[in-house]
């Protein structure tokens, strides 16, 4: 890889701090606006869980008009990984293959394409989960 | 008897076949950069009026041929050959141009060195006897490699400083027998050698630092042309790569550097992907694209040789050789770079 170190000189760097603290204030700022959700929600008298559900679902909502008006990556260029850790990083990972392949039809591109992107985090998330379950069952025989 | 070929990978042109006709369309963004003023075509949206990118991007590479050919003083059903390619999966944009353009055909794959690509094999053709007029051809578009190779555009992934923007563009060449005759310009542009490149890997991993992966490449058939025709860089008015982008540029002038061979590169060397963009277009490394070299080429280069701003140009196009799935089996990107030089008479 000697090569590679070489050609590395001649790249500029990220500015690694810079986009550290730009991911911060973008992932601070997606998190307090569900917490503003879910407070509006709980104003009016809903319990607390089912408010944060519904903060859940609306912060997904916002994440997919986004997408669609085609703002999102711009926002995602500044925010990086502050607007793709919290779930709205799956809304749009979601939504942004569905638009991609429409030209291919509703099934062959819309529907074998949606999941392309998130379909590893599903299938990963899931199997942790069953794996920590497995753990956790054999935990409590004890 | 081989007197055609010249030491270890060069090739003559005895006859000199000559371009009588060019042209190039592009997309917005390129519309907007620097050398919008040399492309004859800038369209104001990218779809071009199509329902879906690559019928967009096919549409752009037959405007090119068809204006090539009007700027060639020729008809399109005259041309003995089409050569063309593009990046997408089975040549998807070159494929159906040539469905609607008709005549004979021949696609090629070079990945982004497509363009000097098309334009050796065309003067083998036509020096070889085999065609009189030929039109050399290659195309890209943002939208349809996105779409291929990385991520669907509106995900909100970052592009990492090397990376490179794959150019809305498409060029066109008419190569024809050389008769002599002043023909429908005054100067004859001829393709007097051409060196086909072979695959370098220097083993980068990263497929987003395709201008790395592919400046071996390109020095190595620089180095060979100029040493088979016993010529240093300084008896060239421009030597220009394809696509190595401004990092990659930076590495192919540091690799010239202090080789005898490459006495005054520096002066004469540029690449179409550090100059198709203007930094605040935040491309990151610039253009990259079959359609990158192939506009600069035939939109901004034939007009200058015209105007007898150079004599003689080499001008190299450069790929990288990844496939959709490549990177994921664990492969490296490998270059390619192939090399034809023009000069004015």
């Amino acid at each position: 890889m000697k090569y590679q170190k070489y050609a590395n000189k001649f790249v500029d760097k990220p500015k690694y701090f810079l986009n550290c603290l730009k991911a911060f204030i973008a992932g601070g700022i997606v998190c307090e606006i569900g917490y503003f959700i879910q407070a509006a929600f709980m104003y009016f008298g809903v319990d607390r869980d089912t408010s944060g559900i519904c903060s859940t679902i609306l912060l997904i909502c916002i994440a997919q008009l986004l997408t669609g008006f085609g703002c999102y990556d711009t926002i995602a260029k500044i925010g990086g990984a502050g607007v793709i850790v919290p779930i709205t990083g799956f809304a749009n990972s979601v939504v942004s293959p569905a638009m991609e392949f429409k030209k291919e039809g509703p099934v062959l591109g819309v529907g074998s394409k949606i999941f392309s992107l998130a379909g590893p985090v599903i299938l990963l998330g899931i199997a942790t989960s069953w794996a920590v379950g497995i753990i956790y069952w054999i935990l409590m025989l004890f | 008897m081989n007197d055609k070929r010249i030491g270890k990978r060069t090739i003559k042109f005895p006859t000199l076949p000559e371009i009588i006709g060019a042209a190039s369309v592009v997309g917005v963004k390129e519309g907007e950069g620097p050398q919008a003023q040399w492309f004859d075509k800038i369209l104001q949206d990218d779809y071009y009026g199509e329902k879906t990118w690559e019928k967009a991007e096919s549409k752009m590479l037959k405007n090119s041929i068809s204006m090539a050919v009007e700027n060639a003083g020729m008809q399109v059903q005259n041309i003995d050959v089409l050569l063309s390619g593009d990046l997408l999966n089975q040549l998807m944009s070159s494929s159906y141009m040539a469905r609607d353009v008709g005549i004979p055909y021949l696609g090629l794959y070079g990945a982004c060195s497509t363009m000097t690509e098309s334009m050796l094999v065309g003067s083998i053709m036509v020096d070889g006897g085999y065609c009189v007029s030929a039109a050399a051809a290659a195309s890209s578009h943002f939208a349809t490699a996105e779409r291929q190779f990385r991520m669907p555009l509106e995900h909100g992934n970052q592009r990492p400083p090397q990376a490179q923007w794959t150019a809305t563009a498409a060029g066109s060449v008419v190569i024809k027998k050389n008769y002599g005759d002043t023909g429908a310009h005054d100067r004859h542009i001829c393709i007097t050698h051409g060196t086909i490149g072979r695959v370098i890997d220097p083993g980068i991993t990263d497929t987003n630092f395709m201008g790395g992966a592919m400046a071996p490449a390109a020095y190595d058939t620089i180095r060979v042309h100029l040493a088979d025709l016993d010529r240093k860089a300084r008896d060239y008015d421009l030597i220009l790569t394809g696509d190595l982008g401004i990092a990659g540029r930076h590495i192919m002038q540091d690799l010239t550097k202090n080789k005898p061979e490459f006495e005054g590169f520096k002066d004469i060397y540029e690449d179409c992907g550090a100059i198709m963009y203007d930094s605040n277009q935040d491309t990151h490394s610039g253009g990259s694209g079959c359609g990158c070299s192939a506009s600069i080429i035939c939109g901004r280069i034939i007009k200058e040789l015209r105007q007898k701003k150079y004599k003689r140009v080499m001008l190299v196009s450069t790929g990288a050789l990844v496939s959709t799935i490549s990177k994921q089996q664990g492969e490296t990107v490998p270059g390619i770079a192939h090399a034809v030089t023009l000069e004015v008479f």
